[in-house]
Formats: C-alpha cells, structure tokens, sequence
C-alpha cells in the first residue's frame, strides 16, 4: 500500500530578528507516523510547530497535501483567565464556526472523558489536567486526520499523562491519525514515535528513535548525558516517565 | 409625542442594544476606554458640521477616521508609544472642536440631543445600528474563539487580524452612531457601563452579552423617562437626556455592586 506524504518542508528556516531559531530543516511526514520533534530548550520546538500551521513567519517551503486537517493542542494558551467563558462555549463556538453536528461535540467530550462538570466550569476554574483535556478536545473537534501535540502532558500528574498517551495512541491505531508531538519526555518519545526529529542550535537529525536515542546522540543534542538509558535489548529506564 | 420624536427613541433604544452587544466584546478585550478615546475624535467633524450645517454624523465619521490615521502616523513616525499618540490627539481634538463649534451648538456636540433626526439621519442611523448588531452576532463565534486563544482561532481557519480590524470597525460605528444622542463625552457610556454591569451579575457568556444589551436599554428606556419628566420643556432639556441615561446606567452598576461575587 502507498502511503500518502501529508507533509513536506524543504529548508524551513525561522529568525527573530538576527537570531537564527531553526536553520534549513527539511522532512517529510507520511499519513501514520508519529514524529517527535525533541530538543533543549530554546531550540525552537514550539516555533517549528507554529511555522508548520502557518501562524509563523519563515523562509523556505511547507507544503501541506489537500487532505490534511489539522487539529492543535497548544503548549499553553495565554488567554485571559477572568473571561467569562466555560469550556463548552468555546467548543460550541468552534463546532458552529465549522458547521459541524452537535454530536460531534458530545463524541469528543466522550472520547476524551470530559466530564460535565469539567464541561460547565468557566476556564478560571479548571486544573491544569481538566484544561488539558478540553484543549485536546477542542484539537479533536472538526475530525482531524494530523494532530500537532505541544508539549500535551506538561502539567499533569502521571496517571492522567498515561491517560492522554493512551488517548493518543488509539487515536494512531484506530482513526489512523498522524501524530506530531513535541515532548520532553524520552520514554514517551521511544514507546510512541515511529520517527524522530531533534532540533538544537542549528545542527539537526532525524531517524528512527532507535537510531537517533542514543546516548551518544542525546549528550550532542542536550550538551550533557541524558538521565536515560536504554538497555540492549531495547528496554527503556529512565528518571521520568514510566518504565515499562 | 410626535412621529419623528418615537421614530428617534425607537433608534435610541435600538443603538442602547447595539452598544450593549459591542461594549460586552470590548469588555472581554479589554478595548472599553478606546471608545471615549474614539468619540473625543469625531468632535472637530461635529463642529464643522454644526457650522456649515450638514449632518452631524457624516462631519463626525471624517475626523474620526481621520484622527485614527493620525495617530497611527503619529506613533510610526515619532516613535511615540501608542497611548502617548492617543493622548496628544485625543486633547487636540477636543479643543479644536471646542472653538470651531458654534457656541449654541457645542452643549449638543459634547452632551447629544434627542430632538427628531433628519430623514437621512434616521435611515443612516437605523443602518448602522442594524449593521452593528447582524455583524457581532454573526461573528460571535469567530470573536469568542480568537479572545480565548488567537493561535487556535488561526487554525480554525479564522483570518484573526482581520477579524480585530473588522471589529474595530463596528466599535468606531457604534461610538460614531452614539455621538447624536449622547455626544462626544458620552457617547461611550452605553458601551463601557452596562458591559460592565453584566459582568458583575454573570459568569455566563450568553446571559453576560444578554444583560449587558438590556442594562442599556433600560438605562435608554429610565433615562429618556426620568429627563423628559424632569426636564420638560426646558431649552436645556434636549441635552440633558444622555447625562440622565448616563446616571442611569452608572445607578444599575452601583446596584450591581451589592450583590456579591461568588
């Protein structure tokens, strides 16, 4: 079976101003795969994705294929806190800007496991991991085929990150949705990634997480020995994330 | 009262929602106190318009867009922060307008009237308001969105920067429509004072938008009422209903007070 290039990028490169952030980065990403984009801080991670939706200013080529329809749970969303909004008016207003059904938002609020609590309480009054769900939510309204993850476990408490992990990976096996997730966590990248991309200070790879988690590798990328380790046999440890 | 007199507090009432609809918007962006800048700017037009004896609005419309473009010039050419800019214009304007109006006419330049408008004055009103409220209910969704969270707006598919412009367009209209009945100090009162009545009184967005267009019509409704008993007949009563509206509509946010925040 042929699989279909969702995306292309040809020589991407992002500058604030003389800074150089990301430097002549080319990939392609096919329906199916799971690509981690990983990298220290600063490397221009968050950046890449932004450039990648188009809500980026940058040289070089993206080029998205027709049949992409892009879903995005931001890292953090700087809104105002003491909006008198609840989470369901603002995946109501997405779902009527889009004209979709009112049981495609009753679907993903189920998918998700948003409860109606969680639903009705205006955006103030939510932890991090209730607005975690809802903004994944609200990526998963309107049935996109590609979802770029940003960071998407970074303020929750580990039962819920299986969770959202679990989430995410039967969304890959059972919709066939492309993943882009940007995340800190190695173990997360190694069990779900089938490529990976690391960023940092201009110099970039890309390959399998076999072959771009290495030891060797990481203490390139991150400047010092990773807390992480992979036995030969391909088992990972690590001081975060689980050990399976 | 005459024909003329119920078609213009039909139009007040009418311009009270819209106000209510947009101040509710403006609330939540954080824009409020744009508005009293905005109507500062239509005085100078006023006075022009006073004085040559054409419709006020069209005289108001040309400095207030003129105004902006000035400002905006102002703060590329000069450096000067955006609120400095504002600033020197908004003065500028207002004292520019001050000597150029006719001294009889300056109180219903700064204050309003609610004396029966022209026939082209009514149609003109009576479209914008209709503009203003179709518009923001229209795009109410797509506002919501890209308030909450700009980049998710974006890639909705909103156009956000343009989105912000149109909006801007509707809140300079809805000031633009209020300077005939309240004038250029008041005309932003309907927008700031019942938005932020409602927001006292609800958490919800759709009861919040709701009250925020009713708190002013009322204040239309109360104020016109309590003027016109007051101050019947008066040569001063023309100009006194939008500072009664105004005191008004302060009242419904001081009543708003008293009930507690949960």
């Amino acid at each position: 079976m042929m699989t279909t290039k969702l995306l292309s990028v040809k020589g991407l490169s992002v500058a604030f101003g003389t800074r150089a952030i990301i430097q002549d980065v080319s990939f392609d990403v096919y329906a199916g795969d799971c690509l981690a984009v990983i990298g220290p801080n600063g490397a221009g991670k968050t950046v890449l994705l932004k450039s990648l939706m188009g809500l980026q200013p940058h040289g070089g080529e993206i080029h998205w294929s027709p049949a992409a329809r892009l879903g995005y749970v931001p890292q953090k969303v700087a809104a105002d806190w003491q909006l008198p909004l609840r989470v369901r008016d603002i995946l109501e207003a997405k779902q009527r800007t889009l004209k979709l059904p009112a049981q495609d938002l009753q679907a993903v609020c189920e998918l998700v496991g948003l409860a109606p609590d969680v639903l009705n309480g205006t955006i103030g009054s939510l932890s991090g991991g209730q607005f975690q769900k809802a903004l994944i939510a609200f990526a998963l309204l309107g049935d996109p085929n590609v979802l770029l993850f940003d960071e998407p476990t970074a303020s929750l408490d580990e039962l819920t990150e299986n969770r959202i992990y679990d989430l995410l990976h039967s969304l890959q096996r059972e919709k066939g949705i492309t993943v882009l997730l940007v995340s800190h966590d190695l173990s997360v990248v190694y069990h779900y990634a089938t490529k990976v991309l690391c960023l940092s200070k201009g110099v970039t790879c890309m390959g399998t997480p076999q072959e771009v988690l290495t030891p060797e590798r990481l203490e390139e990328l991150y400047g010092a020995p990773p807390k992480y380790y992979r036995h030969a046999e391909g088992h990972t440890h690590g001081e975060f994330g689980p050990s399976k | 009262m005459s024909g003329g007199e119920a078609l213009t507090i039909g139009l007040a009432l009418l311009f009270a929602l819209a106000a209510g609809l947009v101040g509710s918007f403006a609330l939540m962006k954080r824009m409020l106190l744009a508005s009293d800048v905005i109507s500062h700017l239509a005085l100078p037009g006023l006075g022009i318009a006073f004085l040559l004896k054409f419709e006020p609005i069209v005289g108001g419309a040309a400095t207030l867009l003129l105004g902006t473009l000035l400002v905006w010039r102002l703060q590329k050419g000069t450096g000067l922060a955006t609120d400095a800019a504002i600033g020197v214009v908004f003065a500028a304007a207002l004292a520019i307008g001050a000597v150029i109006t006719p001294s009889e006419d300056l109180v219903e330049a700064l204050f309003g009237n609610f004396r029966p408008l022209s026939a082209m004055g009514f149609v003109l009103g009576l479209a914008g308001v209709l503009l203003v409220i179709a518009s923001v209910l229209h795009y109410k969704d797509r506002l919501t969105l890209s308030l909450f969270a700009p980049e998710l707006g974006a890639v909705t598919g909103i156009n956000v920067d343009r989105l912000d412009l149109g909006f801007l367009l509707i809140f300079s209209l809805t000031v633009l429509i209020g300077l005939r009945f309240m004038g250029a100090l008041l005309s932003s009162a309907l927008i700031i004072l019942p938005a932020a009545t409602a927001r006292r009184v609800t958490d919800r967005l759709s009861q919040f938008i709701a009250i925020s267009m009713i708190v002013s019509a009322v204040s239309v409704g109360i104020g016109f009422l309590v003027s016109s008993v007051l101050f019947r007949r008066s040569t001063a009563g023309a100009s006194t209903v939008g500072p009664t509206i105004v005191i008004v509509s302060a009242f419904l946010f001081a009543c708003s007070l008293l009930r507690k925040r949960a």
